[in-house]
């Protein structure tokens, strides 16, 4: 049997690729693959919690945030869409029409 | 359970005899037919045979927005399924309630479906309308 | 049928979501109303969405008090969720009618914005009744993607879109942090309800490097919410590129809805280890009046200036949580109360000087206002008075309320550093006022206004007055609503 701990240091390990990601990156697309990453390492958090507490909270919560994720994705990648029409890049170096 | 590793693989050997035959086998096939057969470069070589697809141009072109909106509807609509099969397992522990409940829940993709349907998000080949025109004050 | 399963939830449980319902059931209506009515009578979809908010509205007070508790205590019913839900109604009609003119200047005249609009509120109703982490999350994530939509509503302004990218990608990247942290409470405490992670606090032993990361998560991600220091740099350009109504509904309604489940998370959940994160909280919200002040004032767009003083005003809400008593709560509930009606007013006052070609989006656009228009540029006088915390004002009552929490648990040096910041404040938001007064106008104003507009700001001023100089009564409605610590 594979130890909790090990599934703990794993989603540690996605969550800071995933930050890293997001911090680093220029293409919107794959800053919005990071965050997935992101959000994918929470869930294995809830799922290796919820076998070790013997409890089901984490693995509805699983589910819950899988569904919210892909909405977001959905809205995230209609606002890119529009910004791509408007804008023809899809780096984030280049949308710069606010300053800050 | 005091077993050396050497005896504790040792069931695995025809395993890898098997694997380095397979390797040699195949490669051998590979090597010899390379060096062996018989080359031609005709006009219609590379073409697919009879019945393939011809292919134009490079793969790297813009698709339309309309894979995206199928993609996305997919997404959306696939994730709901989790929430439905859910029920499904449990539906007679959960009872009425959760029949009521997810009556609610299919009423409101039902909605949503509707919408897109009626926005023309769903057809595909004419144009869409889901960039309606509006009309100033 | 087994019993446990259906301990979990009755019928009647539905009874007390039931202006949830209202909300989220017309919204989807909403959805097929706008397709299925003709263009002509576009107008029909926000008389319905005002309808639905009110009929939503009836129903909160039907069941106010009743202390209910449903779906096995993640969703209550009390004092201080019905306060909050009364903000989020006001400022969802004022959002409304604010739009209503606004929306066809901009040639964005479509029913989904009032869609979004009552989508976004039925997530905030949901973040203030939620008393299980699985619920708030749900809620906030139902009150922001509406939000992230209509802040991208202008689709050929290049600037809205790039807000809206900017404002989705940051808040998705919170959103993870903020469940990270939630994913690591529940591994500490084995649970996701509020009360019973209390409990594991005050029994077990969880104060390790872990729960204090989760903590810092927590912080950070809420942070990000309510656009607290070092978590704010998202709130200037979403607040310039979106829609100016969206501008003002952001600022008032998902932002007093962050601050409804932050108080909820620390002061109900997490409230046993409150000096883990005191401090952290403190330091957000001393950045926050210092960074969004002082920043304040090097804008010159007053959009942007609103959305640092904004930043500065979430300062010193937060300052009401750090004091950790029942009087701070109600302090922070009647400060967002207040911030509700100044901030749509002025953001009103903003919306009316979009007509034609003329934007009021800079501050310079302001000059000479109180020359040509006086009433206009009264209302706006006492709006920027109120922001600024000048007496007789309610934004100097609510203010003053917040301090007094804090010297009455010890904190005098929170105080002092909060007033000086006002004095901040002071400068930037008089600086405004200085130019309508004392230049002469460069051009004629053309005023967009429509009864809609003049409606909120009316109802706005009175309020800002009134409660200015009579604030007993909400006073104690908000002591009466906060929760028992």
């Amino acid at each position: 049997m594979v130890p909790v701990t090990w599934y703990i240091a794993l989603s540690a390990v996605l969550f800071m690729i995933g930050a890293a990601g997001v911090l680093t990156r220029r293409n919107v697309i794959v800053v919005l693959m990071s965050i997935e990453l992101m959000l994918n390492s929470v869930n294995i958090n809830f799922m290796a919690f919820s076998y070790m507490l013997g409890d089901m909270t984490g693995q509805i919560f699983t589910v819950f945030t899988i569904t919210v994720a892909a909405a977001e994705v959905a809205v995230a990648l209609g606002i890119l869409i529009a910004l791509v029409r408007s804008n023809k890049t899809f780096n984030v170096d280049e949308i710069d029409a606010l300053k800050g | 359970m005091c077993l050396s590793a050497a005896a504790q693989y040792a069931p695995l050997w025809p395993l890898a005899v098997y694997f380095v035959a397979v390797v040699i086998l195949v490669g051998a096939m590979l090597v010899l037919s390379h060096a062996l057969g018989e080359r031609r470069r005709g006009r219609l070589t590379s073409v697919p045979y009879e019945s393939g697809v011809v292919g134009t141009g490079s793969a790297r072109l813009h698709f339309d927005v309309k894979f995206y909106m199928v993609a996305m509807f997919f997404v959306i609509f696939d994730m709901e399924a989790v929430f439905v099969f859910a029920w499904a397992v449990s539906a007679r522990e959960a009872g009425w309630a959760g029949y009521i409940e997810m009556f609610i829940f299919i009423s409101i993709l039902l909605a949503a479906l509707f919408y897109l349907w009626r926005l023309g998000a769903l057809e595909w080949g004419t144009s869409m309308k889901i960039r309606r025109k509006i009309e100033p004050l | 049928m087994n019993s446990e399963v259906a301990a979990f939830f009755s019928p009647g449980d539905f009874l007390a979501i039931l202006p949830e319902m209202v909300i989220a059931g017309m919204a989807c209506l909403l959805l097929l109303v706008d397709i299925a009515v003709p263009r002509t009578k576009k107008c029909v979809v926000p008389a319905l969405a005002v309808l639905s908010v009110a009929v939503a509205a009836w129903f909160s007070y039907e069941l106010a008090g009743s202390g209910v508790s449903a779906f096995s205590g993640m969703f209550v019913l009390d004092g201080y969720s019905d306060f909050f839900k009364l903000i989020f109604y006001i400022v969802a009609v004022f959002a409304i009618l604010v739009s209503l003119r606004y929306i066809r200047t901009e040639e964005i005249d479509l029913g989904e914005y009032y869609v979004l609009l009552l989508f976004s509120l039925s997530g905030m109703m949901i973040m203030a009744s939620g008393t299980d982490l699985l619920t708030i999350y749900l809620g906030l994530e139902l009150a922001s993607l509406p939000v992230y939509a209509l802040v991208g509503f202008l689709q050929k302004s290049r600037k809205s879109n790039e807000a809206a990218m900017k404002y989705i990608i940051l808040g998705a990247f919170s959103s993870a942090i903020l469940l990270y942290g939630i994913s690591l409470i529940y591994g500490l405490t084995g649970t996701t309800q509020l009360a019973a992670i209390s409990a594991a606090l005050v029994t077990g032993d969880v104060n390790g490097p872990l729960f204090t990361l989760a903590v810092i998560m927590l912080v950070a991600g809420f942070g990000f919410k309510v656009a607290g220091f070092p978590f704010h740099m998202w709130a200037p350009d979403a607040y310039e590129g979106a829609p100016t109504p969206i501008t003002a509904f952001m600022a008032a309604g998902p932002k007093a809805a962050a601050f409804a489940v932050i108080m909820r998370v620390f002061l109900e959940g997490l409230y046993p280890a409150y000096d883990s994160w005191q401090m952290a909280i403190a330091a957000v919200a001393v950045g926050s009046m210092v960074v969004g002040n002082i920043t304040a004032i090097l804008q010159t767009s007053i959009k942007r200036m609103l959305a640092f003083s904004s930043v500065g005003h979430a300062g010193y809400a937060l300052l009401g949580l750090v004091a950790g008593s029942e009087e701070g709560m109600a302090s922070v509930m009647f400060y967002l109360f207040v911030y509700a009606f100044m901030n749509l007013g002025i953001f009103g006052i903003v919306i009316m000087m979009r007509k034609d070609s003329q934007s009021g989006d800079q501050i310079s656009h302001y000059t000479g206002l109180g020359k040509s228009n006086r009433l206009t540029a009264l209302a706006m006088l006492i709006f920027l008075f109120s922001l600024a915390g000048i007496p007789p004002t309610a934004g100097f009552i609510a203010k003053f309320y917040v301090f007094m929490a804090l010297i009455n648990k010890g904190m005098v040096g929170l105080a002092v550093i909060a007033a000086l910041m006002s004095a901040v404040a002071a400068y930037y938001y008089i600086r405004i006022v200085m130019l309508m007064y004392m230049r002469e106008p460069e051009k004629e104003f053309a005023l967009a206004s429509s009864r809609g507009l003049l409606c909120v700001l009316i109802i706005a001023l009175a309020a800002v007055v009134a409660l200015g100089v009579y604030p007993g009564y909400f006073i104690d409605l908000a002591r009466y609503a906060a929760f028992p610590l």
